[in-house]
């Protein structure tokens, strides 16, 4: 898209029409102490120079490592077919569909997301996506206190430090107890993960039978690419699911965009955050689509709303819908299995390590090395590995601690390369 | 527009009646028409307990939500649950069939300084001037 910034004939047009004298007076309400003095910009460049300076700068990355690291985003192979789909200029350029005479493609689209992930969790509505996987979380906490109209929050252990600390961060100014732990008593909900953060596998089931006994919400954070094996979150009873959709065709981006999943119980969905949408018929009984429930909505609510989310991450949420059906059930179980064997490939060749995780893990693990683990990530990126995720920095493990993750994508060859690169690296 | 004189009337367009061992609570028919067509009604838990003026209801239309606020203080004796399916009941009927609520533990003296039907007309009238 060409971007022409306002010629200074055309600055002064608007200025007159406007009867302000100059761009200072425009801004002078802005007291001046608040004011940027100086923007320390550097002069312009050309075309070809800007391409060249941004040429060497990206040629500092490594875009070669093989990928071992996960905490929350995942190397996952996106199909061509995706990419392509979703660069089509009406998905691509389509705006905020409030006009459904004008918008059917959008709104089909996010319709079958939305069915894609109920499909998915069994849960019995989706919404048609939140900005990422540590938003959703927030949104989930503050709509489990919405429901139940108390304040405290708990935060189980499994779940991501990152997402707690950006839900924490969201929280701070709305008086909510957020406490650790597994107790429901009094409180809106307990929050967990699965797998945990660590990887480690459980069953919440019972944790959700105590939460409801206690007046309390179940809500789950999880990986989709797991529900392709393990228990959903519906089997499970919970009644507010939430995801980092990343993994469902989203490549691993520096910030984003992610994908923010969020589905809950029937119950629920008027208490629901974000845009929804559903099928309907038109005046001649045709099948059609429109956006739905917008009174929790903030152009409707106002300051009432459910939240102030009023967007979505359609582009996002239609390579989520494009990847799944691509997979369909079928694929979406191979997947699973795929990445949980490869997992357990990998485990058994690293007995030089302590395995930490206390059950069951989906294709994520901690392990404890022989030595500092950010030094061997270090080492190991000089030999071609993104080696994992040190977890003290994270808070969450001692300074040996590395949490591995395997995703479909790497080989055996990999795998066993992997395995002999972090021995020699760890125990040297 | 139908203002009974069985009723007391709020500023926020709700209604009470004394029916009795209990006060029971809706929204005017003003009120039922500036909204449209109601397509949800939320109404509070049996059991709890409201303050005057405190939110106690939700409604719904095809153009806006608005709260609805409990015209006295007391305890929720009884909620309206063909509403639930039914909120067209509502904008059909809403001082009999589309009431909302009805509080018991009611302090009279909250009552008595609502408006009458008279009042209401007169303020209602002035809005729509």
């Amino acid at each position: 898209m060409t971007w022409s910034p306002a010629t200074d004939a055309e600055t002064r047009e608007m200025l007159a029409a406007i009867g302000v004298g100059s761009i200072d007076e425009l801004f002078a309400h802005i007291p001046a102490g608040l004011r940027a003095a100086s923007w320390d910009l550097p002069a312009g460049l050309s075309e070809m120079a800007v391409r060249d300076r941004l040429a060497r700068l990206a040629s500092h990355n490594n875009v070669c490592l093989v990928n071992f690291m996960g905490g929350g985003v995942y190397d996952h192979f996106v199909p061509a077919a995706v990419d392509a789909l979703t660069s089509r200029s009406e998905f691509y350029t389509a705006y905020t569909p409030y006009q459904p005479e004008c918008s059917q493609g959008t709104l089909q689209a996010i319709y079958e997301y939305q069915s894609a992930i109920c499909r998915l969790t069994g849960m019995e509505f989706a919404n048609a996506s939140l900005y990422d996987g540590s938003t959703a979380v927030f949104e989930a906490t503050t709509m489990a206190v919405r429901i139940t109209g108390r304040s405290r929050v708990v935060h189980h252990s499994s779940l991501n430090p990152i997402h707690r600390q950006v839900a924490e961060t969201h929280a701070a100014n709305l008086g909510l107890d957020i406490v650790e732990g597994d107790d429901p008593t009094d409180a809106a909900c307990v929050v967990v993960q699965l797998p945990g953060f660590v990887g480690t596998l459980a069953d919440y089931s019972c944790l959700a039978q105590r939460c409801h006994d206690a007046g309390a919400l179940l809500v789950m954070s999880f990986y989709p690419v797991a529900l392709g094996i393990v228990k959903t979150p519906g089997e499970m009873g919970v009644d507010i699911a939430v995801a980092e959709g990343q993994s469902l065709g989203i490549p691993a981006g520096f910030g984003g965009p992610y994908l923010g999943v969020l589905a809950t119980r029937k119950a629920h969905v008027r208490k629901m955050p974000g845009r929804l949408a559903a099928a309907t018929q038109d005046a001649q009984g045709r099948r059609g689509f429109v956006l739905t429930l917008q009174a929790r909505e903030q152009h409707i609510r106002r300051e009432k709303a459910m939240s102030n989310i009023c967007s979505n991450e359609a582009l996002c949420a239609l390579r989520a819908l494009i990847h799944m059906c691509l997979l369909g059930k079928v694929g979406i179980r191979e997947l699973a299995v795929q990445c949980h064997s490869k997992a357990e490939y990998l485990k058994s060749r690293l007995g030089f390590a302590t395995l930490l995780n206390d059950g069951p893990t989906f294709n994520e693990f901690a392990l404890r090395l022989p030595r500092n683990a950010q030094d061997v990530v270090e080492r190991m990126a000089a030999r071609g590995f993104l080696a994992g995720l040190p977890l003290e920095p994270l808070g969450v493990g001692g300074p040996n601690d590395l949490l591995v993750a395997v995703t479909e994508r790497r080989t055996r060859q990999e795998l066993d390369a992997y395995a002999q690169a972090l021995k020699d690296t760890a125990c040297s | 527009m139908e203002f009974p004189d069985d009723l007391r009337y709020t500023k926020d367009h709700e209604w009470i009646r004394d029916d009795g061992n209990v006060y029971t609570v809706g929204i005017t028919a003003y009120a039922a028409e500036q909204l449209g067509d109601i397509t949800y009604v939320e109404l509070p838990e049996v059991g709890t307990h409201v303050k005057q003026g405190a939110h106690a209801a939700t409604v719904e239309s095809v153009k806006a939500a608005s709260d609805v606020y409990s015209p006295v203080a007391g305890h929720i004796a009884e909620i309206n649950e063909e509403l639930e399916a039914r909120p067209e009941l509502v904008n059909e009927s809403p001082y009999d069939n589309g009431w909302f609520f009805r509080l018991d533990d009611v302090e009279s003296v909250q009552l008595r300084r609502l408006m009458d039907a008279a009042a209401y007309r007169v303020y209602v009238e002035e809005l729509t001037a």
